[in-house]
């Protein structure tokens, strides 16, 4: 019971790392346009199929291509904010909504006309080992994608509060009409924040291709977490997003080892009702006025 | 007894007090008005006696009834009918629906609440405008579909919060006229104003508030003269200057 | 004169869809059926999402609900699927008023409630399949019965047609007058805004509650005719993110807040996603990529549904007609 609690604790963690890189993405993309993006699982699948083809077709190691996945959503993010979430940012919230969950159905239903529905693999030869430390098994590109997803999040934390561009981007979440006095492009801003959100997901499907079997609809497991992850750390915060990431991982790891498998996702949308209904501000927000 | 009373009524935002010990009254068939510089928890007062908002301390009585604790559709139901300060129209609802919804306070038939609202909307001179959607009227139009929705619920108190803030002076002064009617009708009215000849015509009693307390209360002739009021609009020109 | 000429556009409205099953076969019927049916759903959706105002992206859950309670007490008390939808019906209304209880008692709003609603059946889903797969591992036994009224069960799928005929006339009349009723100009009211409607003598939280009892009561109803239509319940299926936004889907195409946006939007869909089965029957997902396409152009281009286009196109019509 011990070593199993302490392996589901470590892959829970290592979970939780990947979900706050997705997670961050989804927070930034509302922070800045308040807008929620129902077609981030649909890019991040996108994203992992990116590698998934760059690796059969060109023998490109994921790990590489990483940098051709975030690129290409970015530039795929950059065109959707341009073609169609502009037009609808001052629609009605339930518009924005059906509005990007019509850009999963086409996505998701392009891929599966493509590259049909079968499950496909994609195994890094030189990381397919598993060494045990102390009767705990470790994964090599989950360890991977923990460290890669954590410092993409911390990187993005750092361009946010560093750069003068980071500094625009918080500077419309945080105040639209002040930004616009003081001669910010805001329109320039959604779209760079919309592409660094899709590149964030991007990246993030690459890192976990070689250990997740990747097909069409892969993206909506993932999404449904970023939601919860989003409120849970407080919409728009992405510390908060960081913290509530590798808590919804280990919650739902732990759980995995009391209660049947397929219920564990249950427990997340336990949390999720609860946090919506109870702290709608999110676990590390401001307490209620 | 008087119709609305408060007494010792504050209310607190974070750290900022909005209003401090308010206590004023207003009798049935009084017309009284709320003045004070911009910022001085007029509209906040307004939602303090509606139910918008909840007061800290103080309590809050219409009819004799208190209203602390009460919703707001609990309080129009008591017989007190408001206005918005920015007009806030059912966009999607035609001008006769949006009173309707008002009209249907007080019946559940449909037929009986459009009879209603068109003998209100004739009064207020929207008749012919009963088909449109809200966006497409003017201004003015939209302050007198504000009133004629507050009205077909039939309150005994009606709260007019800025009805005449962007008017020209012609509208201003079918207001003006319009709200004698109403009061000759047996209407109690507690009105917010910028509009100062407006509100000095209007008004029997003015009560006067800077940063959320009373500085002042009587007839208008009075409150005018009154050093303290003179400062506070003063100091707010002085400021903004 | 006026009076006798909408007379005579009712007839020619109702006397074919009436006799349609006369001069169709099983195909078309089928087709006929899934239109009404999408129609009927999204009418049941429209009572809360379009005249209430609230946004469940989570319908699948009433949905599900339905079609198992009457599959369940059929299958152990053999109770009737009749009186299982009438069941199922209370139990979506009883639904409807937890999850409209829980989300309204704590003021949410917009995609806030969407995305509760969606957990809501999300972890209907979950608890369903994880029972089912314990439970009944090789599926629902549903005893076929061929052709039996009790059973609520017809080999003839034209029979069906006229169950969801009169299902779709009973929930599109009650919609009707609801709209024109105190009600429904309430729900309105809300829709548009809550809080200047509360200062009009509304109770919001009441009448939003009285919606979602009403729409969740009406599509558990719809579950049950699911089930009795395909007599197949897969848990994945009825409680799927799918189900509710093909639910939605027809309302806010159609037109939402209108009485008759759903049909106009179920027609559509139904339609045209038959077409695309038909034409690239060899490529699985066209269909949805078609609907998704469908659903952008629509909110970019129509956000008010295709109604309120088919208006402003014979308004201008009018207008050119008069001019020439």
């Amino acid at each position: 019971m011990g070593t199993l609690l302490l392996q589901a604790i470590l892959s829970g963690l290592l979970n939780g790392g990947v979900y706050a890189l997705v997670s961050v993405g989804l927070t930034l993309i509302f922070g800045v346009l308040g807008i929620i993006n129902f077609a981030h699982g649909a890019l991040m699948m996108l994203g992992m199929y990116v590698s998934y083809w760059l690796f059969v077709l060109y023998g490109v190691d994921p790990y590489v291509s990483l940098i051709a996945s975030a690129l290409g959503l970015f530039g795929l993010g950059v065109l959707l904010e341009r073609l169609l979430i502009t037009p609808v940012l001052e629609a009605p919230e339930h518009n924005q909504l059906l509005l990007t969950l019509g850009v999963a159905l086409v996505l998701e239903n392009l891929a599966l006309f493509l590259w049909s529905p079968d499950p496909r693999t994609l195994t890094v030869s030189y990381l397919d080992f598993a060494p045990m430390v102390g009767g705990v098994m470790l994964s090599p590109p989950r360890l991977i994608a923990f460290g890669v997803s954590v410092a993409l999040t911390v990187l993005l934390y750092a361009f946010l509060h560093r750069t003068d561009v980071g500094k625009a981007i918080r500077a419309v979440s945080q105040e639209r009409e002040g930004a616009l006095a003081v001669g910010i492009n805001i329109q320039r801003i959604y779209a760079l924040a919309f592409g660094i959100g899709c590149a964030c997901v991007g990246a993030a499907g690459t890192l976990v291709a070689p250990f997740y079997t990747i097909d069409p609809y892969v993206g909506g497991i993932f999404v449904i977490t970023a939601f919860v992850v989003v409120v849970l750390g407080g919409m728009g915060s992405y510390f908060g997003a960081l913290l509530a990431a590798l808590l919804v991982g280990l919650a739902e790891s732990v759980a995995a080892v009391f209660i049947p498998a397929a219920m564990k996702q249950i427990v997340i949308y336990v949390i999720f009702v609860l946090v919506l209904l109870l702290r709608p501000q999110g676990l590390f927000g401001p307490g209620r006025g | 007894m008087p119709l609305l009373a408060l007494s010792g009524v504050t209310k607190t935002f974070g750290g900022l007090t909005a209003v401090k010990a308010l206590s004023f009254a207003v009798e049935e068939g009084e017309i009284v008005g709320l003045i004070g510089p911009n910022g001085s928890g007029k509209t906040t007062v307004f939602n303090l006696i509606t139910g918008f908002l909840a007061p800290d301390g103080g309590d809050l009585t219409f009819a004799g009834r208190r209203l602390v604790g009460l919703k707001p559709h609990q309080i129009c139901r008591l017989g007190v009918g408001r206005t918005f300060q920015l007009v806030q129209p059912f966009h999607r609802l035609s001008v006769l629906d949006n009173v309707r919804v008002g009209a249907f306070r007080g019946t559940a038939d449909p037929r009986q609440a459009t009879a209603v609202a068109e003998a209100i909307l004739e009064e207020v001179g929207l008749a012919a405008k009963k088909a449109f959607l809200p966006p497409s009227l003017t201004l003015a139009e939209r302050k007198r579909l504000e009133l004629a929705r507050a009205l077909a619920t039939g309150p005994r108190l009606l709260l007019l919060d800025e009805v005449m803030a962007g008017l020209t002076p012609t509208e201003t002064a079918e207001m003006i006229a319009f709200i004698r009617r109403l009061h000759r009708r047996g209407l109690t009215l507690l009105i917010i104003e910028h509009v100062m000849q407006a509100v000095m015509a209007l008004s029997q009693r003015l009560v006067v508030l800077h940063h959320g307390e009373k500085i002042c209360e009587g007839p208008p002739q009075e409150v005018a003269r009154d050093p303290q009021v003179i400062r506070a609009y003063l100091g707010e020109e002085a400021a903004s200057a | 004169m006026r009076r006798w000429l909408s007379r005579l556009a009712w007839l020619l409205v109702l006397v074919p869809c009436l006799t349609l099953p006369l001069y169709v076969g099983q195909y078309l019927a089928h087709l006929a059926v899934m239109v009404l049916f999408f129609a009927y759903l999204g009418v049941a959706w429209n009572i809360l999402g379009g005249y209430a105002g609230q946004f469940s992206f989570g319908h699948a859950a009433f949905f599900g609900l339905g079609a198992f309670t009457s599959t369940l007490l059929h299958l152990h008390w053999g109770l009737s699927p009749w009186l299982g939808m009438l069941l199922a019906g209370v139990v979506g209304v009883l639904v409807g008023l937890f999850c409209g209880f829980l989300s309204f008692r704590y003021g949410l709003r917009g995609p806030y409630f969407a995305l509760v609603m969606l957990a809501f059946a999300e972890m209907l889903r979950l608890l369903f399949e994880t029972w089912m797969a314990y439970r009944y591992p090789l599926g629902l036994p549903i005893p076929l019965q061929g052709t039996s009224l009790a059973a609520f069960q017809f080999r003839d799928k034209r029979v069906y047609y006229y169950v969801v005929l009169l299902m779709l006339a009973g929930a599109t009349a009650l919609c009707a007058w609801l709209a024109r009723s105190k009600t429904g100009t309430y729900w309105q009211a809300i829709r548009d805004n809550e809080e200047a409607a509360e200062a009009l003598g509304v109770n919001a939280f009441a009448y939003k509650l009285l919606a979602m009892a009403i729409s969740g009561g009406l599509t558990a109803m719809g579950g049950t005719f699911y089930a009795q239509y395909f007599l197949t319940l897969e848990a994945n299926e009825v409680f799927g993110v799918q189900i509710s936004v093909e639910i939605l889907l027809s309302a806010i195409i159609g037109g939402a807040g209108t009485v008759l946006g759903p049909l106009v939007g179920a027609l559509a869909l139904q339609l045209l996603a038959e077409a695309t089965r038909v034409y690239v029957r060899a490529f699985s997902g066209f269909d949805l990529m078609v609907y998704g396409a469908i659903l952008i152009v629509v909110i970019l281009f129509l956000p008010q549904g295709l109604l309120e286009g088919l208006r402003r196109a014979g308004l201008a019509l009018r207008r050119a007609a008069g001019a020439a």
